[in-house]
């Protein structure tokens, strides 16, 4: 287990390290650069800008700038906010998303899986129809037509629920709601799938001529096996979440992190942009390997070592 | 089974552990007027802001020398009076006597020294340093040549600063109301560089004070006690929520979440006018809406080319359907607003310089084609270059049909992200785009400097050497007289010669609730909310 985790932390750092260089060629390469605007632009100025940021410096050079730093654990000034650095964004933008994110995994968790198992139990029965439509819903509108659907018909009708913003646990309700849809959808039919599947294989007919009661050769058997594939999307998923969602973050105006993946980018804002990508590359390789980790205890026929992989 | 149950209950823990928010309480007998500032500042200190996401608070936070009035003028502020010198740009400002910071010191001619300069330091490398290049050696300072010494500003006592310009400036007074001329307290910058980024290090001298930033989220100023115009202040505050969104915004104005609204929906807008809603206001603005054609190259180095393409444009149409808010359609560069010599209206003295005829143009650009040897079909190869946006997207749809029926050419549409719109402008790379200016202060030259040959937004890269004379003429005397006729001149010139064809001409359009009153919007900023009140 020791080695391998060792193993998997050497292969992180090398992917991360191709990760920021990859985006830091793909990065200098798009036209545009941060301060450019609508308007004047005296020479004199853009090259105190270009000088204060150290973009008049080689290419080569920056980059092995950004690696030292990055060593260090510093993502550098921002190049579009004189008042927080890189590192102040992700520090208090994450708490915000990462919250938002699992409270939808949550609902996702709870009620995709619950969704699936229902449908997949009542095969071509009206629960499997309603469970589908729900599913087909979940993920074919996307979350900004959900997002302002929610404003339109609940935040406005029920005073408690205030219309965007941030500050109290109820400002979180809708957005964990509109960002769970995705992901519950997805869980539902990947759920139902595999519990098909699952329903068919011997073994379930085994337990039941033994007599286990139904209730016990589901939960028991069925499910605990179906449910590996939903184990196995979930460092992707929870990565994605707790990231946060530009749309979701816009349309509540949710002071987070996901709004940065795309405004850096708008705003060739070059540090952000590197800052994002890392830190989101670091969370989603974290969680592919807490994933790995849980599926080994799930599954007992799963080895991470040697002769099981 | 038990296992997945525990790292559910895991995962519960997490996302309560994260759910610490606390809530946001008003108190419910102050008067805080609500309102919604779409972006999170990229700074509030005075020498780093460049947009009105930062403009908009800090024009309630600071004042400068002179202020803008109800009526548009600019007038007296920190300043109590000023002399110019018969040679026309030494200023000598006598400042008030009871004027003081948030923190209780006085506000001192040293301190405008400190921060003009300091604005102007190429380590700083403020956007904007730009500004204040009319002073007399700011430009050699702030791009490395010269010294801060000889940056001529001067503080000669505790309540007199002495400036010298570079050559005789007609608007210098408006522009020591903009904010990159606002002061900033010596002593606490010197002795905090990052004052301006915490609430309780922050001090300024306007009628109101910073005293909460949640970063991306709210922006709260309560009333500054040490202001001199305090008595006339009748609201305890005013909170910016930062909300990107527009519509949520809006739903968060018709929900009673917000007092004040500016930017509106355009579509709420159109439907606010319609219906004669008493809480839209429709303010003036100065800005123009325009399209560049690149003059560098054929066939739009051709002057009737250019002239038939902007003859075919119906702009009455594009402000009736499309844009919807009030937009006037264009009559030149120069927007309405600004005055003349006289005082009377700029745009009077001109008249207006564009024209809608579709015989004509059908005219003029058969001329065009036969001087270009182009044909009418080799159009489909060039096309609309603009930032991708569903306003800018429609506007260009119109233009382009219009075209098609007017003239018989089918151009394109080409939607690319803002960074790569303006890389392509710089580089000449485009037959025609999308721009917008806004005027950064009330006199012409804001707008007819923008095409001189060396000017930085040149774009369409228009170059006449009469024109860049009479550029020079009016910003070297402040001779109205002289200078007014220069840029009247300069414009029907430039209309002349259309390298740009102005489409419309901006609104600022807002929202307020019933209860709201004493609101002014001057032309070319965001509405004061300084001597605003509430009626509940």
């Amino acid at each position: 287990m020791a080695k391998y985790l060792a193993k998997r932390l050497i292969m992180s750092i090398i992917t991360i390290w191709a990760i920021i260089t990859i985006t830091f060629i793909l990065m200098h390469s798009i036209p545009g650069n941060p301060f450019m605007k609508e308007g004047k632009m005296p020479k004199v100025v853009y090259e105190n800008l270009q000088r204060k940021y150290g973009l008049d410096k080689p290419k080569i050079e920056q980059y092995f700038i950004y690696l030292k730093n990055i060593l260090k654990g510093d993502f550098g000034d921002s190049m579009k906010s004189r008042v927080e650095t890189v590192n102040d964004m992700i520090k208090r933008g994450f708490p915000v998303s990462a919250q938002i994110g699992l409270q939808a995994l949550l609902i996702a968790l709870i009620f995709g899986p619950a969704l699936g198992a229902l449908a997949a139990l009542n095969q071509n029965k009206i629960p499997d129809y309603i469970s589908m439509v729900i599913a087909i819903l979940g993920i074919s509108v996307p979350s900004f037509i959900m997002g302002t659907i929610f404003i339109q018909f609940i935040a406005k009708n029920v005073s408690w629920l205030p219309i965007g913003g941030w500050g109290t646990f109820n400002h979180t309700i809708l957005p964990s709601l509109a960002l769970a849809l995705m992901p519950l959808a997805y869980m539902a039919r990947l759920m139902r799938s595999s519990m098909l599947e699952v329903l068919n294989q011997d073994y379930i007919k085994t337990a039941k001529s033994k007599g286990i009661s139904k209730a016990a050769v589901i939960l028991k058997h069925a499910v605990r096996n179906a449910i590996l594939p939903i184990i196995s999307v979930l460092g992707t998923l929870i990565s994605n979440l707790i990231v946060g969602s530009f749309v979701v973050e816009k349309i509540f105006g949710i002071p987070g992190l996901g709004s940065f993946f795309v405004s850096s980018i708008s705003n060739r804002d070059y540090t952000l942009i590197m800052g994002t990508t890392v830190f989101y590359s670091i969370i989603l390789i974290a969680m592919l390997l807490l994933v790995d980790i849980a599926y080994m205890i799930i599954d007992p026929r799963i080895k991470l070592t040697k002769e099981g992989r | 089974m038990k296992k997945l149950t525990t790292i559910m209950s895991l995962l519960l823990v997490m996302t309560i552990l994260i759910t610490g928010c606390s809530g946001g309480k008003t108190d419910t007998n102050k008067k805080i007027l609500r309102t919604n500032n779409s972006s999170e500042p990229g700074s509030l200190d005075p020498a780093l802001a460049q947009g009105t996401h930062e403009s908009w608070i800090l024009d309630h936070v600071f004042e400068g020398l002179f202020k803008k009035s109800e009526d548009g003028t600019v007038v007296p502020g920190m300043a109590e009076s000023y002399t110019l010198a018969d040679d026309q740009v030494t200023y000598t400002f006598k400042l008030r006597d009871d004027i003081k910071w948030s923190n209780g010191e006085p506000v001192t001619a040293y301190d405008f020294e400190f921060a003009w300069k300091r604005a102007l330091d190429p380590a700083l490398a403020a956007d904007y340093a730009y500004q204040l290049y009319y002073i007399k050696g700011a430009e050699s300072y702030n791009n490395g040549q010269g010294t801060a010494d000889d940056v001529a500003v001067k503080a000669l006592d505790d309540r007199t600063l002495e400036v010298v310009l570079e050559s005789p400036t007609a608007y210098f007074l408006e522009l020591t109301s903009f904010y990159t001329y606002y002061p900033v307290c010596k002593e606490v910058v010197e002795s905090n560089p990052d004052w301006a980024k915490d609430p309780s290090t922050y001090v300024s001298n306007g009628p109101f004070k910073l005293t909460e930033w949640i970063h991306n989220a709210k922006i709260m100023i309560l009333k500054n006690e040490n202001y001199y115009d305090a008595d006339k202040v009748k609201l305890d505050g005013i909170e910016f929520a930062i909300l990107e969104d527009e519509n949520t915004a809006w739903q968060k104005y018709l929900g009673g979440e917000f007092d004040f609204l500016t930017p509106l929906p355009q579509a709420v807008v159109a439907q606010l006018k319609a219906e004669n809603n008493s809480e839209l206001v429709i303010g003036g603005d100065v800005s123009v809406y325009y399209y560049n054609l690149n003059t560098t190259i054929e066939p739009f180095n051709n002057v009737n080319i250019r002239k038939a393409l902007s003859m075919a444009i119906n702009r009455q149409t594009i402000v009736d359907k499309i844009t919807q808010g009030g937009q006037l359609p264009a009559e030149g560069v120069v927007p309405f607003g600004m005055l003349d010599e006289n005082g009377n209206e700029y745009r009077d003295g001109v008249g207006n310089l564009i024209e809608y005829n579709v015989e004509k143009a059908k005219e003029l650009f058969q001329k065009g084609l036969e001087e270009t040897g182009f044909k009418a079909e080799d159009f489909s190869q060039f096309s609309i270059l603009y930032n991708t946006s569903e306003g800018h997207k429609k506007i260009a749809e119109a233009i382009q049909e219009m075209w098609r029926q007017n003239l018989g050419i089918e151009v394109q549409l080409e939607n690319v992200d803002f960074q790569v719109k303006l890389d392509r402008e710089k580089a000449g790379d485009y037959q025609i785009s999308r721009a917008g200016w806004v005027g950064d202060y009330m006199d012409p030259i804001t707008f007819i400097e923008l095409w001189e040959s060396s000017s930085s937004f040149n774009d369409a890269k228009f170059k006449n050497d009469r024109y860049d004379e009479l550029v020079k003429t009016a910003k070297s005397t402040v001779d109205q007289k002289i200078r007014m006729e220069a840029m009247r001149e300069a414009e029907k010139l430039v209309m002349d010669n259309m390298p740009i064809i102005p489409i419309y001409f901006y609104t600022q359009p807002y929202a307020q609730k019933s209860y709201v009153t004493g609101v002014f919007k001057p032309l070319n900023r965001y509405p004061v909310l300084t001597y605003a009140d509430m009626n509940k």
